[in-house]
């Protein structure tokens, strides 16, 4: 047996009795990290943490972790895959790192991740594109991508991931594994490298539910260095699993089983439905009426607000600077201009120069401003449907993992991809991805489940009780 | 230049005396080694976040309501976009469309009339860092301890409308918030910073002529005569027939002029909007009920109430409100010894001048009320001459003793030696012959002037009582 | 949609240096998403309010107390150019 290829609760166990030790799952993790990372190539970079001696009572010590590279470790550089932070070390932990470091679990490594998880498929990295366990001629999906590559390669128990328009749910479900997107304000952003900051959410991407439910446990809370964490109590996950789902009202939002959807995602999606049918939930068709205008809405808010996040890389306190040879309006002008051509990849570029646009000076009301009130239009679709249903269940992409460079000249079609993830991050509300299925041509399927906001207990339960009427989270990569 | 008027707005940053920053922990001091007060927030660095100091929404709310001005129930921030070295994120937090406060005035007094100078809107925000050119090196430096100091910028509508009455409206503004205890309003530390915007037009004109922007001033006295001067380049630039450019103008302290910044200016697009990372704030009619409350009086108050309480001539208190702690102490005084109007002359009078000497305050100093009073009432009893009364303060000052203590110790202790007292007093009533026979007569009240006479001849330090005593016994034994 | 001006004034804005090739390709990226984007101008928002915070948080604050700073050394070790405990940065001219 080898303990990489187990989950977390699982070697928790194994700990327990003494049937595993810290040293021998670190040591299996470095074995496929040996075997695998050259053809997947999930991480950034691998920290070589040295195992405390001595447990100070850390209840998940000893289980590592892998952490996208957007989330800032004091002195361990941290990129954002982009190399416009070229050796830029925080002097600081994000707030998550240190709950992590409370709980003693080590950290294996930073994953690859779409520069400033601009991206749905992970290519958009400065070191190259992370490859899908499953098929390595695909993209792991992103911008998490090499979250959810690392955790299904087995070269890391579990990790955490960014999700601001499906960042975790669609890598999860390209790659067969288990990924969340908590509801806005339940886990601290602080240390979180900001891409669109109202959307912005780290989460966790595991091997099934349960280590879900645990690694949430550990970095959901209220911080008081993030204005927009919530003062919410954190629930024991785990506790409500086991709970039956008898009489619990699911919605099919129409919208979602239309046109772009692959019947094949589509007829996998129904059988998961009838599963859960068995179980006791009943299923009701809705209609979420502003869905078109998701994309929209979501490209317009999360370009604007990143165009004034990223506004801070411009060379003057640490990162990359480069100056041109030639004078072109003034020294200190052509430094940030030069920093910012070189330092960003395309994508990056694309996306400030857009937002920029949606607030320039005569757009601010035709873009910024209207997506603003169309995400209330949306967020009020869903308040309406959770009036009256517990839980909203829809595919996690209209497609399976797609070919590395397919999608690469098109960035509208790259943008549709996270058409059915999007729609959470406007509204806020929590949203989990589990394995459903797998296509024809072996790729893995994901089927998300969203519930009203802090109801993640809800969200857990439906998404259990599906995976223990299957197995597909058994499945493994062979590589 | 008497075809036209001047129409002036001033625009005021003031950085408010918080303990930390407006965003973060790091301690809000003035002059620090670079980069020592500065944290991942107040550098912007990747990742972090700010979290809104609840106190510099007190201090806010104190400004507001000094100035008159509507406070809004529902304030947010918004990010002002733009890059400068200085500005460590790419952009400034701010308030764009919902400041926490408009529609205010304040009233100046110039001359005899009184003037109110409405106030358009308050807002708050971030300071920058500070940038340091070094020519020599060829580059420039950041230094971001002052990045996330809290400022509060204050705008007037254009109602100035001369050099004068813009520095009275400065005047009156920085009296106004240091009675508040926000801010320390010191121009030369950069704690309140103004710059103006000026445009003059034909007299009965009704629209606005181009402005021009002036900044750079670093005292009131620079801020008038950049208007100065710039009326007058207004006036003489239309005179000759030629158009006034819009355009902002660096004050020019050594040559006294306003230079263009010629450098193409940039057409600003700040593209403002909503700071996602901080959320919106209510201000309740309750919040501004208790703010009110434990809101000091005003120096107008003040005024008044001096006025009245204390009798004291509109000239004297005037004076005397300019400073909130010498009033205080002035108010203290008039508890150890109830003689307003005499307090009042040696506060204003040696008192200010030490301090003046001294480029001190009141607060400063550790000078007891009780201390000064004492010494005021050993002159009003005539047992220190005016002159040696002054000395003693200054020596009170430099060697933090009491008047007594002073006295004895420089030998200004009173002289009661009879045969010594004899001699003068006799001296005394030869020189002033008819008022001794007047005192012989009977007109007992004329012995004070020779006590007085004999006091000035030991520069008053003769026991008063003792020499009225020898003096009595002295006439009637002529 | 915007033209080459456009794009050329938002990368200014923007502080990107861009060559011709980047512009010409720009024009056509932003042409095709604000195309796809136009889709908003057809919904009737005259009555909605805008969302900037999808939680109804408010009146967050810290208190003011001072915590300690980064240290001078800690500042110096991620400058990308320093001198004297300042950040160094081409001439800036007025």
């Amino acid at each position: 047996m080898k303990l990489n290829e187990l989950t977390a609760h699982e070697l928790l166990g194994l700990l327990k009795t003494k049937q595993a030790t810290p040293e021998a799952i670190e040591k299996d993790i470095s074995a496929a990290i040996e075997k695998s990372e050259k053809k997947v190539k999930a991480y950034v970079r691998l920290i070589e943490e040295k195992l405390s001696e001595k447990s100070t009572g850390g209840k998940l010590s000893g289980i590592p972790i892998a952490v996208k590279d957007n989330i800032c470790i004091k002195d361990t550089p941290t990129t954002c895959a982009s190399r416009i932070l070229e050796g830029f070390r925080p002097p600081y932990n994000a707030t998550v790192i240190e709950k992590l470091k409370g709980q003693e679990l080590p950290l294996a490594g930073q994953t690859n991740m779409d520069e400033f998880a601009f991206g749905s498929s992970t290519e958009n990295s400065c070191i190259g594109p992370t490859h899908n366990p499953w098929n390595l001629d695909c993209v792991p999906g992103g911008s998490s991508g090499g979250s959810a590559a690392a955790v299904a390669a087995h070269e890391a128990i579990w990790a955490l991931g960014s999700d601001t328009g499906g960042s975790i749910r669609q890598p999860a479900s390209f790659c067969g594994i288990v990924g969340v997107k908590p509801t806005y304000g339940r886990v601290s952003r602080y240390g979180l490298i900001a891409f669109a900051s109202s959307l912005d959410q780290i989460g966790p991407l595991t091997k099934d539910v349960t280590d879900a439910a645990l690694l949430l446990k550990v970095i959901a809370g209220h911080d008081q260095k993030d204005s927009t964490s919530a003062d919410i109590p954190v629930p024991d996950f785990t506790s409500s699993l086991k709970k039956d789902v008898k009489n619990i009202k699911i919605a099919i939002p129409k919208e979602y089983f239309v046109s772009g959807i692959n019947p094949e995602i589509k007829k996998i999606i129904l059988e998961a439905i009838e599963t859960l049918k068995k179980l006791g939930v009943s299923f009701h068709e809705v209609s979420l009426p502003h869905t078109e205008y998701a994309v929209a809405t979501y490209y317009v808010i999360a370009t604007a607000e990143a165009s004034s996040n990223l506004a801070r890389f411009d060379g003057v306190q640490y990162g990359l600077r480069s100056q041109p040879q030639a004078l072109r309006k003034t020294p200190l002008i052509d430094m940030f201009e030069e920093t910012r051509e070189k330092g960003f990849g395309n994508e990056a570029k694309r996306r400030i120069m857009l937002g920029t646009y949606a607030l320039s000076s005569g757009y601010y009301d035709a873009y910024y401003l209207r997506g603003q009130k169309v995400r209330t239009l949306i967020k009020n679709d869903f308040d309406k449907v959770f009036e009256e249903f517990d839980a909203v269940l829809t595919p996690t992409s209209p497609t399976t993992a797609f070919k590395i460079g397919e999608r690469a000249s098109d960035p509208l079609s790259m943008y549709l991809s996270d058409v059915y993830t999007i729609s959470a991050n406007l509204a806020g509300i929590p949203a989990i991805s589990l394995p459903c299925g797998f296509s024809k041509d072996h790729l893995p399927v994901g089927l998300q489940i969203m519930t009203k906001p802090f109801d993640e207990e809800m969200m857990f339960r439906v998404a259990y009780a599906y995976e223990q009427a299957t197995d597909w989270h058994k499945k493994k990569v062979s590589l | 230049m008497s075809d036209f008027q001047t129409v002036i707005g001033l625009e005021v940053h003031l950085q408010l005396n918080t303990q930390s920053k407006i965003f973060c922990g790091c301690a809000n001091t003035f002059g620090q080694p670079p980069n020592t007060q500065t944290c991942p927030v107040c550098l912007g660095l990747p990742g972090s976040l700010p979290v809104f100091n609840r106190r510099v929404l007190d201090h806010a709310l104190k400004i507001a309501m000094a100035l008159h001005c509507n406070v809004n129930p529902f304030i947010k921030f918004d990010r002002k976009n733009y890059y400068y070295p200085d500005l460590p994120k790419g952009y400034q937090i701010s308030q764009y469309d919902l400041p926490i406060a408009n529609n205010g005035f304040l009233e100046i007094k110039t001359g005899d009339t009184v003037k109110r100078i409405n106030i358009r809107r308050a807002h708050l925000e971030e300071d920058a860092g500070k940038l340091i050119h070094d020519p020599a090196a060829n580059c420039s430096l950041v230094d971001y301890n002052r990045a996330g100091t809290p400022l509060m910028e204050i705008v007037t509508e254009p109602d100035i409308h001369s050099p004068q009455e813009a520095y009275d409206y400065l005047t009156e503004l920085k009296l106004s918030l240091q009675y508040l205890d926000v801010s320390d309003c010191d121009m030369e530390k950069g704690s309140l910073r103004c710059d103006a915007n000026i445009s003059i037009r034909k007299k009965g004109a009704k629209e606005l002529g181009t402005k021009a922007e002036l900044k750079n001033m670093n005292s009131f006295k620079a801020v008038k005569a950049a208007l100065e001067f710039e009326e007058n380049r207004q006036a003489q630039t239309i005179q000759a027939g030629e158009k006034i450019a819009q355009e902002t103008r660096l004050w020019n302290e050594q040559k006294q002029i306003t230079i263009s910044m010629r450098s193409k200016e940039e057409a600003h697009d700040y593209r403002y909007f909503p700071e996602p990372d901080l959320v919106p704030f209510t201000v309740d009619q309750q919040t501004i009920e208790e703010i009110r409350k434990v809101l000091p009086e005003s120096p107008a108050e003040k005024f008044n109430r001096f006025l009245k309480q204390y009798a004291l001539s509109e000239y004297d208190t005037q004076i005397l409100i300019q400073d909130k702690n010498l009033a205080a102490f002035f108010e203290e005084c008039t508890t150890h010894y109830p003689q307003a109007k005499k307090i009042c002359n040696w506060i204003i009078g040696p008192l200010a001048q030490e301090l003046n000497t001294r480029r001190t305050g009141i607060t400063t100093l550790n000078l007891k009320p009780g201390d000064f009073t004492d010494l005021v009432q050993k002159v009003d009893e005539g047992i220190l001459s005016n002159l040696t009364g002054k000395n003693v303060l200054s020596a009170m000052i430099d060697t933090n003793k009491n008047a007594q203590t002073i006295i004895s110790e420089k030998g200004l202790a009173q002289v009661s030696d009879d045969s010594t007292l004899e001699k003068i007093v006799d001296e005394v009533i030869r020189e002033n012959e008819k008022t001794a026979a007047q005192i012989k007569e009977g007109k007992e009240n004329a012995i004070g002037f020779l006590v007085g006479q004999a006091m000035r001849k030991t520069n008053g330090k003769a026991n008063p009582k003792k020499l009225g005593d020898i003096i009595k016994r002295r006439i009637q034994n002529v | 949609m915007p033209s080459k001006e456009e794009v050329k004034y938002i990368g200014h804005l923007a502080r990107i240096h861009l060559n011709d090739d980047e512009i010409d390709l720009l024009v056509k990226n932003l042409e095709d998403i604000l195309l796809y984007v136009e889709k908003l101008q057809k919904l009737n928002v005259n009555d909605v309010k805008p969302t900037s915070h999808v939680l109804p948080l408010k009146n967050v604050f810290r208190e003011d107390v001072v915590r300690p700073s980064l240290k001078q050394e800690e500042v110096a070790k991620f400058s990308v150019a320093h001198h004297n405990g300042s950040f160094k940065v081409p001439q800036v001219i007025e």
